[in-house]
């Protein structure tokens, strides 16, 4: 059946904000909906105030609505516009949550609006775990033993029966927040007590522990005539127990029989029937390892992080595919765009093997907890794709950016062995090294089977890796001959792995290799094992075979991608590298994108002419910039992984664009930015490097408390921090958790108001599309400070000064294209605190309020186009006469045990962004972002407000609690025991803990304040912000055109 | 040790050989893309004569098990693969493919650029070729062409075999069955009477079957031209239902033509579009020869399925009999089930034409 006619104009819900469990996956679906949509003709309105996404760009949807995802707001935006259908299962569970919940008021019914693609009642048989039991019950597929519960008594009840351990899943919330393993009866009362908490329906499903159980997945489809097909399964090598966003994964299963993995299928396919899905569905498995009794887990009725994942390991857009069957097509009616030559309806065969390693947070979060389990805590992952499994692996582990030599992680190393067989017995984020350092040491086997319920299968491909390892080093660098240089290589070892194994520099084994004429080699993917032609350019590297590899006489430019999703390196990037790759084809060049994170839009292999799968170390990067023979290499798009690939890639005699490796070590090298800074008589704040621990706090004596800390080359504050006394620098640089690495940047802390702005330049002239002003002082990280544009405090002297600063660096520095400086204002000074040579976390947002694309304007000027003929103006652009926020959203909950309170080092995961005719309206809308997630204080009349201040802080917040008092609140101040008296009455509203610069107060509170659900707030401008936005109630929403619109007609 | 796989063409590839002799292992080079299922295919009779290319790179996880081969033997005269695991990691696991192989005494050539091996062979068409450490010594008049050498003649059972004791007897014409459809038609109730190829109608008649299932084989089906008489006149007579080579037999047999496709179909995943629902199956196919579309207009058969990918003929049905036949797998084994309600058609039209039968 083709499209249905009436479908004209569709609204588009997007997932909002990047939160642990809902990242970068829903910015590619949603993507390729719009598109898909926008290909049939509909008219694509989109709701979604994630202004880092490359789906709210205007060539995704005709108008993008970057507002609260409220039924308010969205009710409001039906009866606006008027839509004819409604896709929302592209925007996760935030959009599928907010469809539903506007359902249920019957605003669907009352503006006649279709939803698209499986049916209300359809998706809540999949969510609502009673239903779906109900009807698992009825087409007798087994589930576990389980219970529905709603309060912590009937929990407690289920387990007197069944018996521990008992695993505990919140329904509907993000990446299973607030559930997990419970071993005792007081384990699973706190559980579930949080779990009732998280979920917005007041429910827990309580059901009797089956880990150890093989984890299987597998993506489905279905359309409106019944026919059912699986795209991908996978195969978690963690068994169940620990969240499947928080395993490896292998693509397809490796260790089931054709009798298992058609068991599987075949009840996949019945479970999509009987729910009566169109479009895609993520159904979850256990398996026993020793029979054939599965289990199912969970259905996730709408794509996922899952289905991008089985989209980029096969080829089959998902996504793109199920916005189609949505409008009405059927699956044997559209093509497989990756062959052009096959339909949609077939299910791909893979040739090679998928590894998907998850990103964790705790290299920021050195005080997180680490152990994994139900509740998902990984940021982002990264895919290889590989010949076989050994090389997968470590193709995945050089893609995490995780400080790791070849396959060693140095702290483990120093542990004991009895203590690491204990430790692999609860999965954490290490262990998968820390068994392999157990496989060093000759553990065998069976024993770390016992502690993990890892498959043989996958211990031996591990142990294999480690002999592996063990014979480099047995050998002499002289004696290499080519067979055992192929193997190792072939085996995933890099150049610089063997140069550590073999003693010999990294040079000499790239020598040797070549020498060998060892070079990998390119091969497609295709979705059809080779069976037909493919038209898609989509390539991974392996070794010893011929390869796919087309060379094509354009001219071509490598753009080097972001990698995986971690905090302070977010889906921005991704936005730079994909606007990048539509700026290079618009100029009439190919344009290679390499990456490999399998969430984004980077990694569609519709975005640039030709994709290439791989890590993004110097290695990889260097045999496809040479094996492609590019004319040059952008890679200040991709954040920092870009900028730390400069100098080998110079080495190599790689073409860059950009930066020289010379200007980033100017701008780093503390001496040499401060000379800079000297040479424009541009004041910088003290600072120095410290060699070691104890020159650091030498040194630090000499520039005086309190100071910041910081290593160079790096992005989101890690290792961040301030000290107000030696003793607390001296705590901080000997404890080895700490892992500080010197040579490290020492600066005098300024607690001034920072300010921030992007750049384009070509050298000479320059572009400012806008500052943003800090609402948080210096001393909070800059990726967690709400930020306001234009600047909302400043006068017009210091906005000349940030120009005259800005034009007189860009005139010096030898760049070209996009970078960012931050400043402080202190005393009537204005100091520079660092430059960035590269596009940062706010490009995307200006890009969106100006409505000029940055991206492009850089890319053009690094091509070599002249200022005028693609920069739209010189100098600072004029101030819109509306209000930007854009404000940090934290994945705390999920991060159990991690500190609320903001400091130098980056916590947030994702951002919003609003606007206001005023400073406060555009505060309001930045806190109150979500239904769940609007703060009490707007929506209540009256309740009490616990305060902890520091006696710095008491005078800077008291005008604000007198304001909250006028508006009905009361305000508590007392001890701890108060305190916890307080948060579990009816009436807290809001917790104020606002220590004093340096000091840690009130941990224990705020930890308590996030547990219960309990707005926090840690410092005081940012409270000042949420009391202004305090008395903004009603407001029409506003398209971003609308906005733009409105500011025209004043000028 | 190091060994070639050596084309038709000239081709050469290398790998590591296990097993095998001096003399070199010849057949047809054919390709399997189903990602599971690499016992099955070793011993279905279909892969008769042919050297079988695993697309799927890393074969041999799940190791060989007990009540999963398609027949006694493995059948593929050769297996090519990319990485072969040392050990069975399974429950169910009883040996090693290796070991497997070297009692079956079929060579395995490992560590071999399959990719690149299958786009040979989609490019240029099923060929000829060769297992081999000695180069010099290929002799290509050792090599047997599945469309001329009767390896049903050598596949199929010399005497009847009986299994089950349900209601329903069916007669298996046997031209190398997979022992899943002896599976599938046994947990239906029925008594199975499998039968040598060159059964005549009147042994038929003798074992007073319900209903008769033309099977799977090896091979081009006109080599059977002799036989195809008896297999109108029992197809005629009895409710029937035919698989792949019975699919082509049977096309032959009522007036159509056969012809040999480029590389064939042989995988999990091909797309079946029923003509009459518009629902799509995926199948599990296996096969070289495909039935003429241009000559079913001549013939008494009518097209009930095609190929989503290259519209070719998977499904026939008689214009007035209860015979209808398809080209895939409803068995599986490997493969989707999701044909398998073929089957219960087979038995709906056998429990009809006995109901007309009581009423006559």
């Amino acid at each position: 059946m083709p499209k249905q006619q009436h479908l004209r104009k569709i609204l588009v819900l997007g997932s909002g904000p990047i939160v642990i469990g809902q990242a970068a996956e829903f910015d590619y679906a949603g993507t390729q909906a719009c598109l898909a949509l926008k290909e049939e003709g509909c008219e694509v309105v989109l709701l979604n105030n994630n202004p880092a996404t490359v789906m709210t760009d205007e060539q995704c949807a005709d108008r993008v609505y970057f507002e609260p995802l409220t039924v308010e707001v969205l009710t409001k935006i039906i009866e606006k516009e008027r839509p004819d259908g409604l896709l929302a299962s592209v925007g996760g569970q935030t959009g599928l949550n907010l469809a539903l919940a506007a359902y249920n008021e019957g605003i669907f019914e009352q503006y006649n609006v279709q939803l698209l693609g499986t049916s209300m009642q359809s998706i809540q048989q999949g969510e609502d775990r009673e239903l779906f039991r109900a009807l698992m019950h009825d087409i007798n597929e087994p589930v576990p033993e389980s219970e529905i519960v709603s309060t912590v008594d009937e929990a407690v009840q289920f387990a007197n029966v069944v018996g521990f351990p008992i695993i505990v899943r919140p329904a509907y919330t993000l990446g299973g927040a607030g559930g997990g393993h419970a071993y005792s009866k007081e384990q699973l009362k706190e559980i579930v007590a949080g779990g009732l908490a998280a979920s917005p329906i007041t429910q827990c499903l309580i059901e009797q522990s089956i880990a150890g159980f093989k984890e299987i997945e597998y993506e489905v489809m279905r359309d409106d005539n019944d026919t059912c097909i699986t795209i991908c399964n996978m195969e978690n090598i963690d068994p169940v127990g620990v969240h499947t966003g928080d395993s490896i994964v292998v693509a397809p299963s490796q260790t089931l029989s054709d009798h298992d993995y058609q068991m599987l299928r075949s009840a996949s396919i019945k479970v999509i029937r009987a729910l009566g899905i169109v479009g895609g569905c993520n159904i979850q498995f256990a398996l026993d390892p020793s029979s054939n009794q599965y289990y199912l887990i969970e259905v996730n009725p709408r794509v996922s992080r899952s289905s991008a994942l089985a989209s980029k390991a096969t080829g089959y857009p998902i996504a793109r595919i199920a916005a189609k069957l949505g409008v009405g097509y059927h699956l044997h009616e559209l093509k497989n765009p990756v062959t052009a030559h096959t339909y949609a309806s077939f299910e791909p065969a893979l040739d090679y093997v998928i590894v998907k390693f998850p990103r964790w947070p705790f290299d920021k979060f050195k005080d997180g907890n680490r152990e994994l389990g139900t509740q998902m805590k990984a940021t982002g992952e990264v895919m290889a794709i590989e010949r076989n499994l050994q090389a997968g692996l470590q193709k995945a582990v050089r893609s995490l950016e995780i400080p790791v030599d070849g396959l060693k992680v140095a702290s483990i190393e120093a542990i004991a062995t009895d203590e690491l067989i204990q430790r692999i017995e609860i999965a954490d984020d290490q262990r998968f090294f820390t068994l392999l350092e157990l496989l060093r040491r000759n553990v065998t086997i069976d024993t770390l089977h016992e502690q993990t319920g890892i498959d043989h299968f996958y211990l031996q491909h591990f142990k294999r890796l480690i002999e592996l390892e063990q014979s480099a080093e047995s050998l002499e660098f002289e004696g290499v001959d080519r067979d055992t240089l192929y193997e190792l290589k072939k085996s995933g070892f890099t150049d610089v792995a063997l140069a550590k194994a073999l003693n010999t520099t990294e040079q000499n084994i790239t020598q040797l290799r070549e020498r060998y004429d060892l070079y990998p080699s390119y091969q497609q993917v295709d979705t059809c094992a080779g069976e037909f032609m493919a038209e898609t350019p989509y390539y991974y590297s392996t070794w010893g075979t011929k390869g796919d590899h087309h060379l094509t006489e354009k001219p071509s430019v490598l753009i080097v991608g972001s990698g995986p999703i971690r905090i302070g390196q977010g889906i921005e990037f991704d936005y730079c590298s994909v606007s990048a790759a539509h700026s290079l084809k618009r100029m009439g060049y190919e344009t290679i994108m390499i990456n490999n994170n399998p969430e984004t839009v980077s990694t569609d292999y519709e975005t640039a002419d030709k994709l290439y799968f791989e890590p993004l170390t110097a290695e990889d990067v260097i045999h496809v910039a040479k094996r492609e023979n590019v004319q040059g290499v952008l890679l200040q798009l991709g954040g920092q992984t870009g900028v730390k690939l400069t100098e080998a890639l110079e080495k190599a005699g790689i073409p860059l664009y950009g930066a020289t490796f010379d200007v980033i070590d100017q701008l780093e090298d503390r001496g040499r930015f401060y000379e800079l800074m000297q040479t424009l008589d541009i004041p910088h704040i003290p600072g120095t490097t410290g060699m070691n621990a104890a020159d650091t706090e030498m040194k630090a004596s000499e520039i005086g408390y309190p100071v910041l800390l910081r290593p160079s080359y790096v992005i989101g504050g890690e290792g961040m921090a301030i000290f107000t006394s030696e003793a607390e620098l001296k705590a901080y640089l000997n404890d080895s958790l700490n892992e500080v690495a010197y040579p490290i940047l020492i600066d005098r802390y300024v607690a001034g108001k920072e300010l921030e702005v992007d750049v384009v330049t070509d050298g000479e002239q320059c572009f400012i599309p806008g500052i943003f002003e800090h609402v948080e002082k210096a001393g909070v990280h800059s990726g967690d400070s709400m930020a306001v544009t234009p600047p909302y405090s400043i006068p017009d002297s210091l906005k000349e000064t940030i120009v005259s600063y800005t034009t007189k660096i860009a005139k010096h520095v030898t760049f070209v294209g996009l970078f960012n400086i931050q400043f402080v204002y202190e005393n009537n000074t204005l100091y520079v605190i660092e430059i960035n040579p590269r596009a940062s976390r706010t490009v995307p947002i200006f890009a969106k309020i100006t409505n000029i694309d940055l991206v492009d304007c850089a890319v053009q000027l690094l091509l070599g186009k002249p200022f005028e003929a693609c920069v739209p103006s010189v100098g600072l652009l004029e101030e819109p006469s509306f209000y930007s926020v854009k404000a940090p959203v934290f994945s705390t909950e999920k991060l159990p045990d991690v500190d609320m309170l903001l400091s130098a080092e980056m916590k947030s995961t994702g951002e919003t962004l609003s606007f206001g005719s005023t400073v406060e309206e555009a505060f309001q809308q930045a806190f109150a972002w979500k239904d769940d997630q609007t703060p009490k204080i707007y929506t209540e009349k009256s309740g009490s407000i616990f305060v902890d201040a520091g006696d710095a802080q008491q005078s800077l917040i008291r005008t604000d609690l007198e304001k909250l008092e006028q508006s009905g609140f009361t305000i508590v101040q007392g001890s701890s025991e108060q305190f916890n008296e307080w948060i579990t009455t009816e009436d807290a509203r809001l917790y104020v803990s606002i220590p004093d610069l340096g000091s840690k107060h009130y941990k224990d509170q705020r930890e308590k304040a996030k547990r219960n659900r309990i707005q926090l707030t840690t410092h005081s401008e940012t409270l000042h912000a949420l009391v202004q936005g305090i008395d903004f109630k009603e407001r029409h929403s506003l398209s971003l055109d609308e906005w733009q619109k409105k500011d025209l007609q004043r000028t | 040790m190091k060994g070639y796989i050596v084309l038709e063409n000239g081709e050469v590839f290398t790998g590591k050989i296990i097993g095998g002799n001096e003399s070199g292992t010849y057949g047809e080079a054919v390709f399997f893309t189903g990602m599971t299922g690499y016992q099955e295919v070793a011993t279905d009779p279909s892969y008769r004569g042919q050297i079988v290319i695993f697309t799927y790179p890393l074969i041999g996880n799940y190791g060989i098990q007990d009540y999963t081969s398609q027949s006694e033997e493995w059948q593929a005269n050769a297996l090519v693969i990319g990485e072969c695991s040392e050990e069975g990691y399974h429950y169910l696991s009883k040996k090693s493919v290796m070991n497997e192989a070297n009692n079956m005494n079929v060579p395995i050539i490992v560590d071999v650029d399959t990719r690149a091996l299958v786009k040979c062979l989609r490019e240029q068409g099923a060929m000829g070729a060769v297992i081999t450490t000695d180069l010099d010594g290929i002799d290509w008049s050792n090599y047997q062409p599945v469309d001329e050498y009767p390896f049903v003649k050598e596949v199929s059972t010399k005497q009847i075999e009986t299994y089950g004791a349900g209601e329903t007897h069916i007669a298996l014409y046997d031209f190398g069955h997979k022992r899943a459809m002896i599976q599938e038609l046994t947990q239906l109730g029925a008594k199975v009477s499998v039968v040598p190829f060159d059964t005549p109608y009147e042994t038929i008649q003798h074992l007073d079957v319900d209903g008769v299932l033309f099977s799977n084989g090896p091979g081009n089906p006109k080599q059977l031209e002799h036989e195809l008489h008896i297999y109108r006149k029992v197809a005629s007579a009895y409710p029937t239902f035919a698989i792949c080579l019975g699919h082509q037999l049977l096309a032959l047999a009522f007036g159509a033509d056969t012809k040999k496709l480029k590389f064939g179909h042989r995988g999990a995943n091909q797309p079946v579009l029923e003509i009459a629902t518009q629902k799509v199956d995926m199948t599990a196919q296996n096969h070289g020869f495909v039935v003429d579309d241009e000559t079913i207009g001549h013939s008494e058969m009518q097209v009930t399925h095609v190929n989503i990918n290259d519209g070719s003929i998977e499904g026939l049905k008689h214009e007035e009999l209860p015979l209808f036949t398809v080209q895939y797998h409803p068995e599986a084994s490997p493969g989707p089930k999701d044909s398998h309600p073929l089957f219960h058609q087979f038995f709906a039209s056998i429990e009809k034409k006995k109901e007309v039968t009581i009423h006559a």
